[in-house]
């Protein structure tokens, strides 16, 4: 084992030109794969947050009776989807106005009569907010006599989670390719340095070397490029990173939390899976090489 | 063991014929080598007496005829046991085939590592194997920067290294001045003597003519005499 890593290694500084190249291009595979990961990762956790923090505001006609109230709230928990409702009076509405717009409190203590209506806060569960759903339990709701309306950001909410789709067919698409791609150039400059060495390689057979024997540093050198191609690939990521999430977070609303790198774990099954490349670019590359 | 009755042999050649496409390098040739014999295989140039060796460690397939090594049946041997079959050959190569980008020690101590030695008996055993063909000086350096005779010496080294039941020489003496030669053929017959099978294609003369041991000729791919 010592041995085959003490070949591999001397491999790897003898044909150091090829091994930058792949090196390189593992990583820039992992970059643009893992960056569209890393997106995508934040995103969801963004649109999560979002949607957890979305409710359905039903206000009521003026005078309804506590018991009609009563009913009508009993309704609305009947309807499928519906996690949670809270009843705000209008002066406990007026109230959270006052605190959340300090600089108004004035103008609104000079007001002669409330403006804002009795409110139920309607919550969904995640399965609600999908697609049209909401839409149906908002006209469930309207239907219902002591409703005046029912107001909810569904635009927003649906054009948020169709660009996510996209993004991640667009990220899935290209993170296909590029690992494709990172597969294609191993094998190639594997077969490059191979070709540079078939001598060498008919000298082993010739003394008793297996094929396992020749092909095991390979293996390695493909290891070993994956390894350090994960590794400059993750590093780059994480530097524009850092850099981008400087700039987006200042644009995000506060109490949405920051914006995440990878957990650990997903940063050794990104580091097996670039490993996975480098092997299976060897496999390909000797598969043909020493078959004769 | 008298007369070495009890001797099985090693290489069996029956009938064996091999054309390089159209060529015709060998014609009919049978051929027994028993267990620890000599023998010397002379003939011109494109004779085809490396034909014939490769035959024996299978760098070429036979055309007809059947080559049988150490019991091995090599018409059907299977690819997996082919390197198994050369580790109980040592050959030296007309040509060396040393890895030119590999030291001297590199070189002869790939037959331990292919093998499966460790490393701390690679290490014993190739130092002592080059200080007995005079190389071990010059363990550091790298093929290309030998001489031709040097290099002669670093091929015997790789073949004998790995203490091989059977030993194919091509040419074993074919750049050295008389001295070294006579090193080399003391050093074979040092093998020889531990028990190795030798069989040795040259067109040197004078060797065979000082020959101990049975020569055959070759000509033309034909095998014309015994001796
Ligand atoms: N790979 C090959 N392809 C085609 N013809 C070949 C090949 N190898 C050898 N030959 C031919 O087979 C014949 C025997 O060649 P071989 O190398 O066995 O001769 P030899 O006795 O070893 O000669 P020398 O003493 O010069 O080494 C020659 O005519 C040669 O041209
Ligand atoms: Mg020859």
């Amino acid at each position: 084992m010592v041995q085959i890593w003490r070949r591999a290694l001397k491999d790897i500084w003898a044909n150091r030109f090829l091994n930058t190249i792949t090196v390189v291009t593992i990583a820039m595979a992992v970059l643009i794969v893992s960056a569209f990961g890393l997106l995508s990762v934040n995103f969801h956790q963004l649109m999560d947050k979002w949607r957890n923090g979305i409710r359905m505001l039903v206000y009521l006609k003026a005078d309804v009776s506590q018991q009609d109230r009563q009913a009508l709230e009993d309704r609305i928990r009947g309807i499928k989807g519906v996690s949670g409702v809270t009843f705000i009076s209008k002066e406990e509405g007026l109230a959270r106005m006052k605190q959340r717009m300090a600089i108004l409190e004035r103008l609104l203590e000079d007001l002669k009569k409330n403006p804002l209506p009795d409110t139920f806060e309607v919550r969904l569960d995640a399965d609600a907010l999908e697609g049209d759903r909401i839409d149906g339990v908002a006209s469930a709701i309207r239907a219902m006599a002591p409703v005046e309306e029912v107001v909810y950001g569904k635009v927003w909410l649906n054009r948020f989670a169709g660009l996510m789709h996209l993004f991640r067919l667009a990220g899935t698409a290209m993170g296909g390719l590029f690992i494709m791609a990172a597969v294609f150039i191993v094998a190639n400059t594997l077969r490059l340095v191979l070709y540079s060495r078939q001598q060498e390689i008919e000298i082993m057979r010739l003394i008793g070397a297996t094929d396992r024997f020749i092909k095991m540093p390979f293996f390695v050198e493909g290891l070993v490029q994956g390894f350090f191609g994960g590794l400059l690939g993750l590093a780059v990521l994480y530097g524009l990173f850092r850099v981008a999430a400087v700039r987006v977070g200042a644009y995000l609303p506060i109490g949405f939390g920051e914006m995440r790198y990878f957990s650990s774990t997903t940063l050794l099954l990104i580091l097996g899976c670039t490993m996975g490349v480098g092997w299976i670019g060897c496999y390909l590359s000797l598969k043909g090489f020493l078959r004769r | 063991m008298i007369g070495g009755k009890e001797k099985s042999p090693v290489i069996r050649m029956y009938h064996v014929h091999k054309s390089y496409g159209t060529k015709k390098a060998l014609t009919d040739i049978s051929l027994e080598l028993m267990e620890n014999e000599r023998v010397f295989i002379s003939g011109a140039s494109g004779a085809g007496k490396t034909t014939l060796l490769k035959l024996i460690y299978l760098a070429e397939p036979v055309t007809r005829g059947q080559v049988l090594v150490d019991g091995m049946n090599l018409s059907r041997i299977v690819p997996k046991r082919i390197p198994f079959l050369r580790r109980k050959l040592g050959i030296i190569f007309q040509d060396f085939k040393l890895i030119p980008d590999k030291t001297v020690f590199e070189n002869v101590a790939l037959v331990l590592e292919a093998a499966g030695h460790k490393r701390r008996f690679v290490e014993k055993k190739v130092k002592s194997v080059l200080r007995v063909v005079g190389m071990e000086d010059k363990k550091d350096a790298l093929p290309p920067g030998l001489s031709g005779g040097e290099q002669q010496c670093v091929a015997v080294a790789r073949a004998v290294v790995g203490n091989p039941k059977i030993i194919l020489a091509d040419e074993p003496t074919g750049s050295l001045d008389p001295g070294s030669a006579r090193k080399i053929l003391a050093l074979l017959d040092h093998y020889h003597r531990n028990g190795a099978t030798l069989l040795i294609a040259t067109h040197d003369r004078e060797l065979i003519r000082r020959a101990d041991g049975r020569v055959v000729h070759l000509d033309k791919g034909r095998l014309v005499s015994h001796r």
